[in-house]
């Protein structure tokens, strides 16, 4: 078997405000890990057999890898900009694969079926045309101009609107959604999946936002966000095969999962399959 | 009325159906449950000092056990729902309300373990939750043989409103549903009630799609 390239990535492994001396026991790809707020404030985490784990604290949560980390965790700029409530909507596990959990935040197709009434409505279920590109600059994979009719796409949504998405994966577990922002035109509000690969068919995933909206309180829009994620996770759970797929043959691709047959393309390049099945070629 | 919710507490479902079954608005205050476990704070505490929700309040009446909301909201809005025609249908309904809470214990408490990372024996819960789910299929079979679609009666009772949402969402706690005929049966009757609302998890019934048609020569 190969190395796993994704023992050096970035996962999301607590939240950073719940995070207190005693600390939590969780797992990283197999391995169990130790997460505590060391005395001088910082995150510390420690593998399997006691070695010191990288961390930092970023965008709401402890970040750590089982590797030596190349990169510093990406960048999403919109997180420092003045004004954006910062919501960290919480953990919820799944038993699926980690890489499942992305490309179904991908996939905008299901909206109307699975968010029904929120994020999208019968008879509106047409994808129109969008770009796909894996970005070779920054190694990221991106689909934009993506617009979609949604009953409420947001919280601060009064009524149906057509939304504008972009979505971008800037590493194997994470994607980064950006969305029209009903209160501010001009900005684009940020809906995030931080997914912590736990084992190759179970994750915790770990949503997180950072919103242009003064007027909703905090504990709705988690639970708007939960409620949403939670629709999901059932779907998740039943997907067959439990791992995702990276053979090209194994998928009939529409206009609506372009960014899942890029995802892929762009995960097996780089041999990210911890959560992938590799069919014999 | 004012009901202290959180959106993926199937107990706060319980309440939140029952009202729209019976066409009663409720005056929502979510609680941030998780991550913030704001039920344990010292606002919910004082009101409930279970630190659990759902909590119901309506002038100086609070109540924190959810059967005692749906036999309040009943009695209130649609008397017919308390199912007290005959003292037979009156036990019946008590059995089945008292009953619900052990699914709240069992098949509820293996859905926050495995999707909001409680802690917990899961084994002994999902153990616990067919044991349950077997006696409501057996319950559900005799109805069937009484020519009775739900718990107590040929009509809904805050009896099915009971147990309807642990029971739906056994699969988030990993415990399937597929060996129980009678209760898909019945989780059909109940979706395909009058003002019927979902929640996460739990979904509306779809359409059925068309029967296949065959051509002849087909086959
Ligand atoms: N989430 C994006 C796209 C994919 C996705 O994540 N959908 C769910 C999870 S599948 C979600 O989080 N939606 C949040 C939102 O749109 O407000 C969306 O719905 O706009
Ligand atoms: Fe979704």
């Amino acid at each position: 078997m190969t190395r796993n390239t994704m023992i050096d990535g970035w996962y999301p492994v607590s939240l950073a405000s719940q995070l207190d001396a005693h600390g939590r026991r969780t797992a990283l790809m197999g391995e169990p890990i130790a997460v505590r707020r060391g005395e001088d404030g910082n995150a510390q985490v420690t593998g399997g057999n006691g070695r010191d784990l990288p961390a930092c604290i970023r965008y709401g949560h402890v970040w750590s890898s089982l590797g030596d980390p190349q990169k510093p965790l990406f960048a999403i700029p919109e997180a420092d900009q003045p004004g954006r409530r910062l919501v960290e909507v919480g953990v919820v596990r799944v038993r699926c694969s980690p890489l499942r959990a992305v490309e179904n935040f991908l996939d905008i197709a299901h909206f109307p079926f699975v968010h029904t009434d929120i994020l999208g409505a019968e008879p509106h279920t047409e994808v129109q045309n969008y770009k796909v590109d894996i970005r070779e600059d920054e190694d990221e994979v991106w689909a934009t101009q993506v617009k979609f009719y949604q009953p409420q796409a947001a919280k601060s949504a009064e009524g149906g609107i057509t939304t504008e998405y972009m979505y971008r994966v800037p590493a194997p577990t994470c994607s980064v959604l950006y969305k029209t922002c009903p209160p501010r035109p001009a900005e684009w509000d940020v809906i995030t999946l931080f997914v912590q690969p736990l084992a190759e068919d179970l994750c915790d995933v770990w949503p997180w936002m950072a919103l242009f909206d003064d007027e909703t309180p905090m504990t709705d829009l988690i639970h708007f966000q939960q409620t949403i994620f939670v629709q999901d996770r059932s779907i998740l759970e039943n997907q067959i095969p439990r791992l995702l797929p990276l053979d090209p043959g194994m998928e009939i691709p529409t206009r609506a999962d372009l960014t899942s047959v890029a995802y892929r393309r762009w995960l097996k390049r780089h041999g990210y399959t911890y959560g992938a099945q590799l069919v014999a070629q | 009325m004012k009901l202290y919710d959180y959106a993926l507490s199937p107990s706060c479902y319980k309440v939140r159906l029952m009202a729209a079954l019976i066409g009663v608005t409720l005056d929502i205050r979510p609680v941030d449950f998780h991550p913030g476990c704001e039920h344990r704070g010292p606002e919910l505490m004082a009101l409930n000092p279970a630190g659990s929700i759902p909590i119901l309040e309506d002038g100086d009446l609070v109540l924190t056990e959810s059967s005692a909301m749906l036999v309040y909201l009943a009695a209130k809005a649609a008397p017919q729902w308390l199912g007290n025609d005959t003292a037979g249908r009156t036990a019946r309904v008590q059995q089945w309300l008292s009953f619900s809470h052990r699914l709240t214990a069992s098949l509820g408490a293996a859905r926050l373990h495995e999707m909001l990372l409680r802690p917990g024996n899961i084994a002994a819960l999902r153990e616990q939750g067919i044991a349950a789910l077997r006696e409501l299929e057996a319950g559900l079979v005799e109805q069937h043989i009484r020519g009775q679609r739900f718990l107590a009666s040929d009509r809904p009772t805050i009896a099915d409103v009971a147990c309807f949402p642990y029971v739906a969402l056994a699969p988030d706690g990993g415990v399937s549903l597929d060996p129980y005929p009678a209760i898909r049966l019945w989780s059909r009757a109940v979706r395909s009630l009058e003002g019927f609302i979902e929640m996460p998890g739990i979904h509306r019934l779809h359409e059925l799609t068309p029967a296949p048609v065959l051509k002849v020569g087909e086959a």
